[in-house]
């Protein structure tokens, strides 16, 4: 009974193929694909609905804030807005509310603000701290009155993820009341810049990177997140299988 | 280890049904967890100490790509890598709470595992390492207790290292970092939490290579059978 490296390896290997083969089963796809909605859960069952991120001091700040995803949207629409300064993007927000609206950013600039130090975590492992300045979401639901049909807030950006399909991300309304959720315009004191997502991006600090949807340019309040894209509530859950749920 | 007074080669009960279930579901589930743990990491195969930590920062650790013979799946997928990684979780951390408590109650853990004063002796110590690094192995009565190694080996891992494990894999989550902050202080922040999940996940596999390896060395077939059946034959006493 002497095992080889080779012996160990073909073990593996072959458990390995096993256990991929098990996951293109359906029923084993559900399976795994619901380990989220127990984790949604159980995390909300241990958490006050607005329990905040934590938050950190100005010295535990990144030295360099790490940008992902996309860098610069280079749209020809988007290059028209950066070229003035962004005084021409409004940021729409439709769908099932009373009232739409149409803020500049100026406007936004308006509102009163949060300022928070929280902890930005990729789903990839890294994680980088920053300072982020807003208007909280909660602000601007407010003035546009949700309809009580409203579940989901769906964000629209202007990034085009490739064959005509811009970035979108969606959170829920305990998400979208949450006092740290925050439309963002400034990161360390200093406007946005296009690789973190000028002119504003989204904050949602209990979820990870990729709910922090950049080049905001509108908020749709919907009932359902069905017939949106894929349906699956964002880019990367439609196209790569990321939960939706992502405080985890 | 409920039997009366065993003597050399007859078959005794060696292992409760407790046990035997979570050792097999742990194999399953440990085996899940190393490896799809394996491909999470190939995200970003970087660690660092702290509360951040991403590319321009410093790392204690930067390593290539894992294989894709050790990683599940075994071409890159993220987000299937997570799949299975966070079903699999929870069943294991609920299968060891359950465990503990079942084994404190049952007296596994006073009757079996916890040192005896004879057991931390210096002398007693020496002598236990010295016959593990000559293979020789216990036989008879002492068969059917364990020694002051396997009980360090096997407390330190049920007690220290799947439970750091969890709570580091816990500390890496957003939502948990909002519901329970204190994770996060005791490890000394999400990356040092990071780092700690890997080194406690290699030193599982560490152990796991260990436990193999003593398997094979006292006899696999009746070591193997015991774990599945329960049933052990006692080794015979060396003349």
């Amino acid at each position: 009974m002497i095992l080889t490296r080779r012996m160990a390896l073909l073990g593996a290997g072959a458990m390995l193929t096993g256990c991929d083969r098990l996951a293109s089963h359906d029923s084993v796809r559900k399976a795994l694909f619901s380990a989220e909605n127990f984790h949604r859960w159980a995390q909300r069952s241990l958490m006050a609905r607005d329990a905040l991120a934590q938050e950190f001091s100005p010295d535990q700040i990144s030295p360099i804030f790490r940008a992902n995803g996309t860098a610069n949207p280079n749209t020809p629409a988007y290059k028209a807005l950066w070229r003035n300064g962004f005084a021409d993007w409004r940021l729409a927000v439709t769908g099932l509310v009373e009232r739409p609206l149409s803020l500049s950013l100026a406007q936004l600039r308006t509102l009163p603000h949060r300022e928070q130090i929280p902890r930005h975590d990729c789903v990839e492992g890294w994680s980088a701290i920053g300072k982020w300045r807003g208007v909280p979401l909660r602000t601007i639901l407010e003035g546009a009155r949700l309809r009580d049909s409203v579940r989901y807030l769906v964000f629209r950006c202007a990034d085009d993820m490739g064959g005509g399909r811009p970035y979108y991300e969606s959170i829920d309304l305990i998400d979208a009341f949450h006092p740290q959720t925050i439309l963002a315009f400034a990161l360390n004191d200093a406007p946005l810049t296009v690789a973190n997502g000028a002119p504003v991006r989204l904050r949602v600090e209990r979820q990870l990177g990729y709910k922090q949807a950049k080049y905001l340019m509108g908020i749709e309040a919907v009932a359902t997140l069905d017939g949106i894209g894929k349906g699956k509530g964002g880019f990367w859950e439609d196209v790569a299988g990321y939960d939706w749920y992502a405080g985890i | 280890m409920d039997s009366p007074t065993p003597t050399d080669g007859i078959t005794v009960k060696r292992h409760r049904l407790s046990t035997r279930l979570w050792h097999w579901l742990n194999a399953a589930l440990l085996y899940v967890l190393f490896t799809s743990g394996l491909g999470i990491f190939n995200a970003h195969p970087r660690l660092y100490w702290g509360q951040y930590g991403a590319n321009f920062d410093h790392t204690w650790l930067e390593l290539e790509r894992f294989p894709g013979w050790i990683t599940l799946p075994g071409l890159y997928n993220l987000a299937m890598s997570r799949h299975w990684h966070l079903t699999a979780a929870p069943i294991f951390a609920f299968a060891l709470l359950f465990y503990m408590l079942w084994s404190l109650a049952n007296r596994h853990v006073t009757r079996d595992l916890a040192f005896r004063r004879d057991d931390l002796r210096p002398r007693h110590i020496w002598q236990d390492i010295k016959d593990h690094a000559r293979l020789r192995f216990p036989t008879g009565q002492a068969a059917l207790r364990y020694n002051v190694l396997q009980k360090a080996s096997y407390v330190g891992v049920i007690f220290i290292l799947l439970p750091l494990v969890i709570l580091t894999g816990l500390t890496m989550a957003p939502g948990m970092n909002a519901a329970w902050p204190w994770l996060v202080d005791l490890f000394g922040g999400r990356q040092s939490a990071r780092s700690l999940h890997f080194i406690a996940a290699f030193a599982l596999a560490a152990f796991f290579i260990v436990h193999i390896l003593m398997v094979i060395l006292a006899g696999p077939i009746n070591e193997v059978r015991s774990m599945i059946t329960g049933r052990y034959r006692v080794p015979e006493e060396r003349p």
